[in-house]
């Protein structure tokens, strides 16, 4: 506590980080407000509504060796995008470590599993648009549904696809020697690794509230 | 620890990273459980440790100032109150749907699969 105080009342800046990582962190804050109103925002309209909410555990289900199995998609999707947490903390490691081969094929690695994630959301918007979900009705409940998943999973979309583009310039920058005509200062993978981080993140909190309530 | 930025043994990342898969794995398994006031506990449970992980071990803020985290992790908590009153709203806008229009006579399809 007294290091709060202290860190606050001296002559100096305050938070001890690189300038741009404190930038991201704020930016994050502002971000995680977005996704709260989202988020709030489903739950108020799921409340309201008087019409049955769907079942996400059968909407999302799919039919695997002739099993049902329940939100099976999602739960491939989950586990990409924690593959692609972890590949993205190593990077950031091994940038700390000056070891610029592996800190590139991380990112790279990273930067597919996001892709590979937006891919596999773009075959389930399309399966749900296939099956008549809209944003204002859908055959299997309440109207606010399909507003909701549009607005959420599509929001975060847009942030993991602009993740892929922001690991895919850094990891070249990289490579290419970029950040050693620079002093040879690899903050910005952390700072790139936050983002990509807050965006699973954002995800942990839609797995549960969205797919699993 | 500023200067030298965040440099920590590489174990802490594969623990964190195998923690996180097995705590999906949990969260995925609760959706073959029966409703209730159980699941709800584990949903939100295996929620919270998961992004307990993610922000405290791979965003580093568990090695960082006071300050920092205080700023970051603060803010948020005013969102309790949001989601107080947007429940009550959502709650007293139901009652008056009710009221005024009736229950619902929504019949749902059951989702078919391909």
């Amino acid at each position: 506590m007294s290091e709060l105080v202290q860190d606050w009342s001296n002559d100096k800046q305050v938070f001890g980080v690189p300038w741009g990582k404190a930038m991201m962190w704020i930016f994050l804050l502002s971000d995680t407000f977005i996704f709260s109103c989202f988020l709030v925002g489903y739950m108020s309209v799921r409340i309201a509504t008087t019409d049955p909410w769907p079942n996400p555990s059968e909407v999302f289900g799919l039919e695997a060796f002739g099993v049902q199995v329940p939100l099976l998609l999602i739960a491939i999707m989950t586990f990409v995008l924690i593959t692609s947490s972890g590949t993205m903390a190593l990077a950031v490691n091994m940038g700390y470590r000056k070891n610029r081969k592996m800190t590139f094929w991380l990112m790279l690695a990273t930067a597919l599993l996001g892709a590979t994630f937006v891919g596999m959301q773009a075959f389930e918007w399309s399966k749900l648009i296939a099956e008549g979900v809209r944003p204002w009705e859908n055959p299997f409940g309440a109207a606010q549904f399909g507003s909701s998943f549009f607005m959420i999973t599509g929001f975060h979309g847009m942030h993991v696809s602009a993740g892929v583009i922001y690991l895919l310039v850094i990891a070249f920058r990289v490579k290419n020697g970029f950040y050693e005509k620079r002093g040879g200062n690899y903050e910005i993978v952390e700072i790139t690794g936050l983002y990509w981080h807050f965006v699973d993140l954002v995800w942990v909190f839609i797995f549960a509230f969205f797919y699993l309530w | 620890m500023a200067e030298e930025g965040q440099q920590h043994p590489l174990k802490i990342y594969w623990i964190m990273w195998g923690a996180l898969f097995v705590l999906s794995g949990f969260s995925y398994a609760t959706d073959f459980m029966d409703d209730g006031a159980l699941r709800t506990f584990l949903i939100l449970t295996f929620m919270f440790m998961k992004a307990g992980g993610i922000v405290w071990i791979f965003m580093h803020m568990g090695w960082e100032r006071l300050a920092l985290k205080v700023a970051i992790l603060g803010p948020p908590v005013a969102l309790l109150v949001l989601i107080w009153l947007m429940s009550l709203e959502g709650n007293y806008i139901e009652d008056t749907r009710v009221e005024y229009y009736g229950e619902s006579t929504f019949e749902p399809k059951e989702p078919e699969h391909h």
